[in-house]
């Protein structure tokens, strides 16, 4: 489960390479019809990282990556954004959930690649620019709906998910269709309940 | 995970061209199969050929007479579809019973039937022997393995791997057909001939060629899906894979079953129709001991193995309750009919 021994921190290295070069590589369309975006030497060179831009939390996002980056190592490693988690790293685990075109996906089982033009929601963009909380975020924190926290960003953007997709209507609903969020510390009562709240203050 | 090469096709005709050929490359659809196992080194393509490009794949239709799924309907779509829940709520049921409500957002219909076995000695490289990733390797599953998780219908001396999915079940129970294209041309397969039993050469999974791609999934709407029904046994109450489930559907003529469709999942190593326990039901007066007498008719010729014998007792009470809700659900039905 643990990430590709090879390659251990796979972004740390081309973060620093980036750094040094400053150059954004492969700029070519990638909606422009077939063209191979890389090349297959795993070595990290220029040629082998290629452009992707989406909109991350409501601002344009350019960079370069490698055809086996995963979205939630480009958020975490390219762009230091560490607010999403990795816990199985193989879509078991929820903890990497961020929200794509506004659906609830596991960012770690997503190229990288494959998120051109598309609208990233991490936990980072929740909060107003006011720093007034997200109703969701305030409520996990209303109900006390977690305890060490580490699956508690991933829990907060499938719970918008959830009600969004209007699978909130009952407590054995939202457990089904939290399902794909676990937490070892067991919070699970306490992130019902505060779905609950924030699915009754929208509809009141 | 090893790098690779990366094309974006807009058009049929162009991932077929990418993916023909010499060179190893696999079509990306959500990902969720194939980039867990690129991850594990299980799959190691040098390309990857993303589907998800082809707007027109995606359309689905839930008609009169046909259903049609287009392969890159994404699953989550389509289980939330008012409209199949009524004309086939097994359809439904076995979409929204399997992975969890983000890998549903992202896997797409094409991609869940041709999804890979969860073995977990396919899925960890340090286990060397396994006939299925390594042809003649061996398989650590029957040497002295734990083969709780595995098919006790289907297998194989070489390789037991379980068929994991959930809806193929209801589409090999209601006569599903894939349509796909290739670099020979266009042609429909019969569900029920898409999968390949391990035999001696378990690598082989499909009978799809190099560079065919599914365009779609259709089928023929009859009277036992309005009363169908898919129940799935597992571990924990969701978001795990079966221990034993069962796609079933009824056709009553009053108490008489004029149609019966059955098949079993968890249990198999291919999407398995269980035509003896069909039989049992054709004809004959719905009752619980019918329904049990189906049941155990389902598993008659199953091989239990070391770890996985309670599957069979298990897969026997499953289709069995499976029936009974159809049969509620025919009646229900006819009573809204009068
Ligand atoms: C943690 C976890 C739990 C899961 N639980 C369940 C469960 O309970 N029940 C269940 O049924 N499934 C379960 N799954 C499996 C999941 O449903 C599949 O991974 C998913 O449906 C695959 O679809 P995809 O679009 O992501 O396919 P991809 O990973 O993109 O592709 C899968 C395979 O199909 C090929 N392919 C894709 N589309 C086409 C096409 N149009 N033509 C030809 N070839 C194509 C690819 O080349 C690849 O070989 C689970 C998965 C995970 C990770
Ligand atoms: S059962 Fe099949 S997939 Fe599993 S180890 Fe044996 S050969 Fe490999
Ligand atoms: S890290 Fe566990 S699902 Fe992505
Ligand atoms: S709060 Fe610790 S894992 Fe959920």
């Amino acid at each position: 489960m643990a990430r590709d021994p090879a390659h251990p921190r796979p972004g740390f290295s081309r973060r620093i390479f980036l750094g040094s070069s400053g150059a954004v590589a492969a700029g070519a369309g990638l909606a422009g019809g077939a063209q191979a975006q890389a090349q297959q030497d795993p070595a990290v060179a220029p040629e082998a990282l290629s452009k992707v831009t989406f909109t991350l939390n409501g601002k344009r996002r350019t960079l370069a990556v490698e055809p086996r980056t995963t979205l939630v190592e480009a958020l975490r490693d390219t762009l230091g954004m560490t607010g999403t988690k990795i816990g199985c790293n193989h879509g078991q685990c929820g903890a990497c959930t961020v929200l794509m075109d506004g659906r609830r996906v596991n960012s770690c089982l997503i190229l990288a690649l494959t998120t051109e033009g598309a609208e990233i929601v991490t936990v980072e963009g929740l909060a107003d620019p006011g720093g007034t909380l997200h109703p969701m975020q305030a409520a996990f924190a209303e109900k006390d709906a977690f305890q060490c926290g580490y699956c508690t960003p991933g829990q907060i953007l499938s719970a918008i998910g959830c009600i969004e997709e209007g699978h909130a209507g009952s407590a054995a609903e939202i457990r089904e269709y939290m399902s794909g969020n676990l937490c070892r510390c067991g919070a699970y009562p306490n992130i019902v309940a505060a779905i609950e709240a924030v699915r009754d203050e929208q509809e009141g | 995970m090893d790098n690779f090469a990366f094309f974006r096709p807009t058009s049929v005709a162009e991932a077929i061209d990418l993916a023909s050929g010499d060179q190893k490359r696999d079509f990306l659809a959500g990902g969720t199969t194939m980039v867990d196992l690129m991850k594990l080194a299980v799959q190691r393509p040098g390309g990857l050929v993303d589907i998800t490009g082809i707007k027109e794949l995606e359309s689905y239709e839930i008609g009169p007479g046909r259903l049609r799924f287009g392969a890159l309907a994404r699953m989550a779509v389509v289980a939330d579809d008012a409209d199949l829940r009524e004309a086939c709520p097994a359809l439904t049921e076995a979409l929204w019973k399997a992975a969890s409500p983000q890998l549903r957002n992202v896997a797409r219909l094409g991609g869940n039937i041709l999804q890979r076995t969860r073995c977990p000695y396919f899925r960890d490289t340090a286990y060397t022997q396994c006939n299925k990733r390594d042809p003649g390797s061996g398989c650590a599953a029957l040497e002295g393995g734990v083969t709780s998780l595995h098919a006790i219908l289907g297998g194989s001396e070489h390789c037991v791997a379980m068929y994991p999915g959930d809806w193929a079940q209801a589409l090999i129970a209601f006569d599903a057909e894939v349509r796909t294209r290739g670099p020979g041309g266009s042609r429909t397969i019969p569900f029920a001939d898409l999968h390949v039993l391990p035999g001696d050469s378990p690598e082989v999974e499909t009978i799809l060629e190099k560079g065919e791609i599914i365009i779609s999934i259709e089928v023929p709407v009859v009277p036992a899906m309005r009363a169908s029904h898919y129940l799935k046994a597992r571990d924990r109450e969701s978001y795990a894979f079966a221990s034993a489930s069962a796609a079933v559907g009824l056709e009553l003529d009053g108490e008489t079953v004029k149609d019966a469709r059955i098949a079993l999942g968890g249990v198999a190593s291919v999407p398995w129709r269980a035509g003896a326990a069909e039989e049992v039901l054709r004809g004959r007066t719905f009752s619980e001991a019918l329904a049990r007498e189906a049941g155990r008719a389902a598993f008659a010729d199953a091989t239990p193995l070391e770890h996985s014998a309670y599957k069979i007792p298990l897969g026997a009470d499953v289709v069995a309750g499976a029936l009974m809700t159809a049969h509620a659900r025919a009646r229900a039905g006819a009573k809204g009919e009068d």
